[in-house]
Order: C-alpha cells, then sequence, then structure tokens
C-alpha cells in the first residue's frame, strides 16, 4: 500500500513555497487585514458579478466576489447553470490566479534584434498596431489577404474569427478541433446526421451502464459530466472503463478492460457482433431508425470476442459479459464519445463504431442515453456581407481530407513552410490564445514555420512559449476583467450565460473584442464596427429574444423554453439529417467518398524492442499547459510524473521518485528530467505522462522545467484520412536513467 | 450539537477543488494547506487493482489531544464540537501539531496553527463548508450527527464506513463512506 501522506503534500506544496518565496508578489493578493483578524469576510460582506470561466472549453457560470477594497477573494458556480450546478471545478475555483499571476503579459511587446532572437521592447497599444497593419499591408500586396493566418483557441477566438472574415481571410484554424474532437464529431455526423458539440448531450446522470473507452473522466475534469457521473455511481450505474491505465474513472468502475493500445475497434467490433448475432440489440429502435443493419451483420460476422481476444489481450468472457450489461441497460446506456479522440488516425472509424453500437442498443435520443440538445436561437448582431476569398482553409484541406469540417492546423502549417511553392502561400500569423509549440505534434517544423513568417502576431496572456518567436506581443486581459460574447451552448434547456467584467484589466492588458476592433478599425474595417463597446452589442442580441444586458448581470444564468421533445417520443419516425434520413450504420457519405462504409480494424505500430508506448492524459487540477503557472493550481500539481509498471522498473532499476529522460522512436531527448512513480495502474508495455508540464519558457516561473512535456516526444503524426484529425498516440519512448546531452539544464 | 463530515470514497476523484476552495474561503497562504488528498492503491495489474481517494483534514475529535495538551487554551472546542485555535492566544509551541495523529494542523507563516475550521463562519449563517459546496462530485457531506434527519446521519446509517486511526481513541469525526 503506497499513500502520499499530508508530509509528502506539505512537501509538495513547501517546494511550491520556496519559488514564491522567491517570487516574493504570489503573496500580495492574500488582502492584507486579513492577515491581521484572521476571520474570513462572510458573503454577505462581499460583492458578486457575473462570469463565465475561461479556464477550460466547458464554460462554467459563476459568480466573482469582491471585497470592500475591491479585490476578488474567491470564485463560485452559478446555481442556474447546468454546465457547474453552482460547483466549479478545482481549475474553476483557482481560476483567480490566472488574474493574480505575476508572470502575466503586462504591456504589448515588439521585437527587436533578429527574428527570434526574443528580444522585446515595450511599446504602447498604438505603436504594436501601427507595426502589424503596416506588415499586414505589405504580406497583402505581395500574397495577397489570405495569406495571414490565424490561429485561435477559446473564447477570444471569435472575435478574432469575425475580423478575419470582415478582412477578407477565412484562413485559419482552431488548433483544438483537429488535435482532439474533429473525428469524433464526423464520426456521429456519419452516423446520426448531427455531432455531439460541447456540452456532450449524454444522459449520463440518467444512465444505467456508463462505457468509458480511454475517457477519463474524473481526469478530465469536464465539469457536468463528473457530476453526473457521481450521480450515475450513486443510482448503482454500472461503468465501465476501457484504458491501458486504471484511471480515476477505472476506480470507480465495476469492469476495467486494460486493453493493448490501439486496439478499439477490434473490441467495439466484437461487442457489435454479440449484440446482435445474440439478438440483444433494439429491434424495434433498430428497424424503425436505421438504415444497412443486414450490411453491418454481415460485416461484424466474424468479429467473435474470441477474434477480438487475441488482439486486445483481454479476456473473451470479459467482452461478453459487458456486451451483456449493456444490452441489460439499453436503452439507458451510453458508451461515451469521449472528446480528444485525435489516437491513431482511424480516428473517425472508432467514433464510428461507437456511433453504431449505441444506434445499435437503442441510446440515441433516449432517456439515459443521449438527450436531444436545444440552444437559444440568438441573432447575431447585423453586420455587412464579408469579402469572398479567393481561396481558404476549405481550398487547402478538403481535397485531402474529404470530411474535414473546420481548417486544420498542420495543413496551415505545411503551407507556412519555405519549402511550400504553390499557390496558397501563408507568409503572416496571428496566434491567438494558444501555445502552437506546445500544443502542435512536431515541434520543429512548427518552429521552422514560424520562422519563415513576414509577421507573427500572437494575442495571450501569459508568455508562453510561442510568444518567443512573436514579432508583436498583444497582452489580452483575463476573463475576469473583460466581457466576451454571449455563450449559448446547448443543454437540456436551452440558456444563456454572461460574462461580465469584476475588475478593471489590470497592467496595460486589454480584452480580446477590443483589441480585433481596434484592429479592424485601424486596417479600414469601420463599416464591421458600428459600435463602440461590447456592450451594445451583447445588450441588443438579448434584447432581441427577450432579455438585456441589465437583467443578465443581475442573474448571470437565464434559461429558456425548449421547441423540441427531450427525447424521441414514442412512435414518431424521427428523421435524422442524413442523406438516407435514417441512422447510417452503413454509411452513404463515407461510402460515396471512398471510405469505407463501415469501421474496419486496422492493425497499429508496436512498440519496437526496447521501447514503450507513451500514453499521454490530463491531471484535474490543471487545463493542459495553460493553467501550470497558476499560482493556486501549481500548488497542487506542479509537475509530472513517469508512471511505470513494477516489473518494467525491476528491469530498469528503477526506483520511486528517480528522475529520468526520455527518448523517443526519432530520436527525440525530453528537455527535462521527469521523476518515476512506479504503480500497478499502467500495463507493462507503456508509460504514462500527464500533459502539460515541463514548460519551456523561462518566463513562466512556476512551471519552467518542471517535469517532462509529452509533445516534445510526439514526432510521429497519423493523419485522418476522412477529417485531418492528427493521430498522436504512435510515439514510443525509452527511458534513460542518466541525463543524455542534448537534454536541457 | 455535534458536527461531522462523511467523504464518499466510491465518488470522490481527488481533483483537489476542495482544497483550493478552502485555500480561496478561509485565505490560507500560499503554500499550505488545511485539507488534502491522499490515494491509496491496492492489489495488483490486472485483476486485484484498487484505488481510492480520500480528503482529508481535521477530524474535529471528541477527545482532541491537540486541545489537552495546548499550554494556553489557544486550542479550544467551540459549539457543536468545533475544534478551533485562537490565533492571538496561539504562542506556536507546536505541541498541538505532535499531538494529533492526523497530520490535520499546520503553521501558519503568521506566528500561530492553524487547521480547519468546518468553516464554522458560515455553517453558522447555514451553509455548507467551502469545500462540500464545492465539490463536483457531492462526495463530502456534512451535517449534525445529533439530528437524524441530517444528511450525514443519515448516510452513516445507510452505508459503511471506516475512520482513521481509530485505536488513537480521539473518537473521530470524519468518517470515510466504503
Ligand atoms: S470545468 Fe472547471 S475549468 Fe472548465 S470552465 Fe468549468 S470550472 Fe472552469
Ligand atoms: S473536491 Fe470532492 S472529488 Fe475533488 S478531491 Fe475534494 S472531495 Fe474529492
Ligand atoms: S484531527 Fe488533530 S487537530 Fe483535529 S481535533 Fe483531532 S487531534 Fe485535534
Amino acid at each position: 500500500m503506497k499513500e502520499i501522506t499530508r508530509r509528502d503534500f506539505i512537501k509538495i506544496t513547501s517546494a511550491g513555497l520556496i519559488g514564491a518565496a522567491i517570487s516574493k508578489p504570489v503573496f500580495n493578493f492574500i488582502p492584507p487585514f486579513l492577515q491581521k483578524d484572521h476571520t474570513p469576510p462572510l458573503e454577505s460582506e462581499l460583492t458578486k458579478s457575473p462570469t463565465v470561466c475561461d479556464i477550460c472549453f466547458w464554460k462554467c457560470a459563476g459568480w466573482a466576489w469582491k471585497d470592500k477594497k475591491g479585490n476578488i477573494v474567491k470564485l463560485t458556480g452559478n446555481h442556474l447553470d447546468p454546465h457547474s450546478n453552482g460547483r466549479l471545478c478545482p481549475r474553476g475555483t483557482g481560476g483567480l490566479g490566472a488574474y493574480y499571476d505575476t508572470d502575466r503579459l503586462k504591456r504589448p511587446l515588439i521585437r527587436v534584434g533578429k527574428p527570434g532572437s526574443q528580444k522585446f521592447k515595450e511599446a504602447t497599444w498604438d505603436e504594436a498596431f501601427d507595426y502589424i497593419v503596416d506588415k499586414m499591408k505589405q504580406i497583402e500586396a505581395k500574397y495577397g489577404r489570405e495569406a495571414m493566418a490565424l490561429f485561435m483557441h477559446g473564447t477570444t477566438g471569435p472575435h478574432f474569427e469575425y475580423l478575419w472574415e470582415a478582412y477578407g481571410s477565412q484562413t485559419y484554424a482552431e488548433p483544438a478541433i483537429a488535435q482532439c474532437l474533429v473525428s469524433r464529431e464526423v464520426g456521429f455526423i456519419a452516423t446520426f446526421g448531427q455531432g455531439l458539440g460541447s456540452p456532450e448531450p449524454t444522459d449520463t446522470r440518467n444512465t444505467k451502464c456508463l462505457v468509458l473507452i480511454g475517457n477519463h473522466i474524473g481526469e478530465n475534469m469536464h465539469n457536468g459530466h463528473v457530476q453526473e457521473m457521481s450521480a450515475a455511481i450513486d443510482h448503482g450505474a454500472t461503468i465501465i472503463t476501457v484504458d491501458p491505465r486504471f484511471s480515476t474513472a477505472a476506480a470507480h468502475s465495476k469492469y476495467w478492460l486494460p486493453i493493448k493500445p490501439g486496439t478499439d475497434i477490434a473490441l467495439l467490433l466484437a461487442w457489435m457482433h454479440v449484440i446482435i448475432y445474440e439478438d440483444l440489440y433494439d429491434k424495434d429502435y433498430v428497424q424503425k431508425n436505421t438504415y444497412g443493419f443486414d450490411y453491418l451483420k454481415d460485416h461484424v460476422k466474424n468479429f467473435t470476442p474470441e477474434w477480438a481476444a487475441t488482439i486486445t489481450t483481454l479476456d473473451p468472457n470479459l467482452i461478453r459479459k459487458t456486451a451483456y450489461e449493456m444490452a441489460k441497460a439499453a436503452p439507458a446506456v451510453i458508451i461515451h464519445p469521449g472528446r480528444h479522440t485525435a489516437w491513431y488516425g482511424d480516428d473517425t472509424q472508432r467514433e464510428r463504431a461507437i456511433a453504431i453500437l449505441n444506434a445499435l442498443l437503442g441510446s440515441w435520443g433516449r432517456r439515459g442515453g443521449f438527450y436531444l440538445p436545444e440552444k437559444v436561437d440568438l441573432p447575431k448582431f447585423p453586420h455587412p456581407p464579408f469579402p469572398e476569398p479567393r481561396w481558404s482553409w476549405r481550398t487547402i484541406t478538403t481535397d485531402k481530407f474529404k470530411y474535414a469540417i473546420a481548417g486544420v492546423t498542420n495543413v496551415l502549417i505545411d503551407h507556412s513552410l519555405p519549402e511550400y511553392d504553390g499557390p496558397y502561400k501563408i507568409k503572416g500569423w496571428f496566434v491567438v490564445a494558444t501555445n502552437l509549440i506546445q500544443s502542435i505534434p512536431d515541434q520543429q517544423k512548427t518552429i521552422r514555420a514560424l520562422q519563415n513568417q513576414d509577421l507573427v502576431v500572437v494575442v495571450d496572456i501569459l508568455p508562453t512559449e510561442i510568444t518567443g518567436y512573436a514579432d508583436v506581443i498583444l497582452p489580452e486581459a483575463t476573463y475576469l476583467e473583460r466581457y466576451d460574447l454571449i455563450r449559448n451552448n446547448h443543454h437540456r434547456t436551452p440558456n444563456l450565460a454572461l460574462r461580465a467584467p469584476a475588475v478593471e484589466p489590470k497592467y496595460e492588458t486589454k480584452p480580446g473584442w477590443w483589441i480585433a476592433r481596434e484592429l479592424g478599425i485601424r486596417l479600414g474595417l469601420e463599416k464591421y464596427y458600428p459600435w463602440k463597446t461590447i456592450e451594445e452589442v451583447l445588450d441588443w442580441q438579448l434584447r432581441q429574444v427577450g432579455t438585456s444586458l441589465e437583467e443578465m448581470l443581475k442573474v448571470g444564468v437565464k434559461h429558456f423554453d425548449r421547441k423540441t421533445p427531450l427525447y424521441i417520443p414514442d412512435g414518431v419516425n424521427w428523421p435524422f439529417p442524413t442523406n438516407t434520413g435514417k441512422i447510417e450504420l452503413y454509411s452513404t457519405d463515407l461510402a460515396a467518398m471512398g471510405y469505407d462504409p463501415m469501421p474496419v480494424y486496422k492493425k497499429h505500430e508496436d512498440p519496437p524492442a526496447g521501447y514503450l508506448r507513451l500514453i499521454y492524459g490530463r491531471v484535474p487540477m490543471h487545463s493542459f499547459g495553460r493553467t501550470i503557472n497558476n499560482p493556486y493550481l501549481n500548488e497542487l500539481r506542479s509537475e509530472n510524473h513517469l508512471w511505470v509498471h513494477p516489473k518494467v522498473a525491476k528491469l530498469m532499476g528503477l526506483e520511486n521518485g528517480q528522475e529520468v529522460w526520455l527518448e523517443n522512436q526519432d530520436g527525440k531527448v525530453s528537455s527535462f528530467a521527469v521523476k518515476v512513480r512506479i504503480t500497478e495502474r499502467i500495463r507493462p508495455d507503456s508509460v504514462y505522462l500527464p500533459h502539460g508540464f515541463g514548460q519551456k519558457s523561462k518566463l513562466l516561473h512556476r512551471a519552467y522545467g518542471r517535469g517532462a512535456l509529452d509533445n516534445e516526444l510526439i514526432t510521429k503524426v497519423n493523419l485522418d484520412p476522412i477529417t485531418g484529425s492528427t493521430g498522436m498516440r504512435s510515439n514510443f519512448v525509452k527511458i534513460l536513467t542518466s541525463k543524455p546531452q542534448k537534454a536541457n539544464s | 450539537m455535534r458536527y461531522a463530515m462523511a467523504v464518499d470514497t466510491r465518488k470522490c476523484v481527488g481533483c483537489g477543488d476542495c482544497v483550493v476552495a478552502c485555500q480561496t474561503e478561509n485565505n490560507v497562504p500560499l503554500g499550505y494547506a488545511r485539507d488534502w488528498i491522499v490515494e491509496i492503491v491496492k492489489g495488483s495489474y490486472p485483476n486485484t487493482l484498487k484505488v481510492h481517494f480520500e480528503s482529508r483534514r481535521c477530524h474535529h475529535c471528541d477527545d482532541p489531544p491537540c486541545v489537552r495538551v495546548c499550554p494556553t487554551g489557544a486550542s479550544h472546542i467551540v459549539e457543536g464540537g468545533i475544534v478551533k485555535v485562537t490565533p492571538e492566544e496561539c504562542i506556536g509551541c507546536g505541541a498541538c501539531i505532535e499531538a494529533c495523529p492526523y497530520e490535520a494542523r499546520y503553521f501558519h507563516p503568521d506566528g500561530y496553527v492553524d487547521k480547519c475550521t468546518f468553516c464554522d463562519h458560515r455553517v453558522k449563517n447555514g451553509q455548507d463548508p467551502a469545500c462540500v459546496e464545492v465539490c463536483p462530485t457531492h462526495c463530502l457531506i456534512f451535517g449534525d450527527l445529533d439530528d437524524p434527519e441530517s444528511p450525514v446521519s443519515k448516510v452513516l446509517k445507510e452505508r459503511e464506513y471506516y475512520t482513521l486511526a481509530p485505536d488513537a481513541g480521539t473518537h473521530p469525526n470524519l468518517f470515510f463512506l466504503k
């Protein structure tokens, strides 16, 4: 039995303390009067304003609480909010650390010296804008407006997407799509005619059986889902977790299937086989709603649990037993689609298999399966029509990836490289709230692309690694200091949520909407910005649906009536927006595009001798690399550990806490050491490294050099031929026990 | 009135939200914590493996050695059995830290010993402690053991539970549901 004791915890935290003592200002935000009378203020002595958390994409609505001096003292959830149900996750609760972080970007910076020299001088906003506009005009004259690419993330993204469309470039990508969920969306669109969106409409709190495949709810703190999984545990739902690692979800599961990585499709096909050939599928539902059942039946004929067992290394009886559990619970069963699904390059097909299995069990549109989400029909603020660009992300993407539904960052990077000499050249990068060096695999390529640009602008809150490659850095205000567009995500009931500033922007930072508008006006796009402040836009929009900014400032979240049913009503012939109007077990779209119309298992590479498969994942107190420097969250987890099975540890003579380095199949070595954690919780053929640590920007004082960054070791990317999704799980590592020459200090 | 807390280990995911919520609610300085998480791994890969998390804090013992050893009376018991420290009376001798079998106390950088208060400033106003209110898995359950209808009384009646170091004779009021 191995415990982390309080003493360890204190050790961990006191290490944080030493860091804090060096960068003393961390303590600034403990309101001084509290240090004297030691009594925390009552909520009745505080004032609150509505916010929407920006620490991750879940976008929980909450309240920012301020004391009499105007300091933000805490953040809590809004009880009206279906994303948070009044409870923020640890990252959201610690979100005030993002505001108080003294490492923040404070004022605009312009590069001095050679490109990539990483030397900057402080500038005024006017100087920064002048520099950018001048360069953008030069790029436009030489290559056209389309040559300015936009990479964006999060709630700041839409302000710049609007600017780009007004400017006349649709050369943009949201890295988070191809790196994460595009294959899942397309897999479900090809099956049900619609994707899942966010939050995924899984009716988890009402389910009787939840199947998680490589989806670690509880380590990913997708707030509403974590809460609903807990509710499902309360009422005795069966949880089945398929994961090469004994995840937190596995710890709460009735069944754990420690699958061999890369073989999930074989398992899914075997489950389909059992459910079809043992007559366990929802006959009425399948007959009424699906297309291609006979093709599918024939397709999975030979995919028995025994066949899958040899591939997945799982016990065939366990495969059968878990299929029975699903069938018993149906239709209140969820084979969860997951979210980060860019794994092996056949991800759309794996997601198709998940979608098909749900269809066979009749869970789509059913209580305890997937509900039918609805959102508010919120009109956009009127604007003149956007100019049509000569080419866009579509031009350069959909010839290769026929089912791509959004720009693929890797494709944009390819068009930014010096060796690209086609007609669709990218010569300027505008990078909004995304650290591409860390989030995109094959870092060297990204850096070469960056160095080939005539202009690189980065808009961010922290001096992340990519800011070092910028010509101009624009410091954005945090979510606690700004308005953004109304949150209008679908859910069980349509609802809107407002993010309003709790405080004025610190330093010389500015809200994203302001930065985009100012730049737009300087680019001669005044007609797209007939408003002065975003409050005008928000109030206009809100009034169209019968509320107002004034009301939203009081309530934070407002619900609206549904117009459509939450579940498919009995006896109704539900229209599915696919070619056949049915759930397509056999995909006519995929067939027409020349892809496999039904999922096929294809073998993926095994680790070469002496190598282990690199599995990455998340810790619940961080949002990837974005929060590692947050003073509160850094304290909870300041570095990652490499999970190693005891057998491997014994073989290599490794000890708990020992520092090691990693070298991947292409000879790439981790920059920093990582400590070993010997644990039974991982398969012996794999190692596990939580993502986001090992930050390389020295300006992130708490995060720099603590642990190893998985992304550095992901040099092999398997692009999904259907969507362009960037599969990152076919990378293998060797453990090095002494410091290699290539590593950093 | 006897306040107590139950931690449902079937649901806790070890996320640390309870730790951050406590820090921001009670202005616990960075580098310190009143509550913390323990991960317990038993068995071996792949068939007998079991993992659970415990969110720990002061147990607000019925018979608290920390209070017994305090030379100044700074450590004391208040309404509902909550064990507290009066900072102004604490001389920072650390006897209570030694005496507590649960490592529940720490030295505050302002020169006194600090610990979980069950958020009595909130409880007095009918609110739950900050950690209980924030926990996204709803695995912390708080209430009055003297009230058979309180959530904590009810859950202790329905579920099996264990306590830590029962042999220490402290009669702890932090229960872990199996
Ligand atoms: S899940 Fe957590 S980090 Fe994400 S928006 Fe909600 S509170 Fe913020
Ligand atoms: S907040 Fe709840 S789930 Fe998270 S560690 Fe604390 S007790 Fe466990
Ligand atoms: S847990 Fe420790 S500090 Fe808390 S009452 Fe018991 S002995 Fe005292």
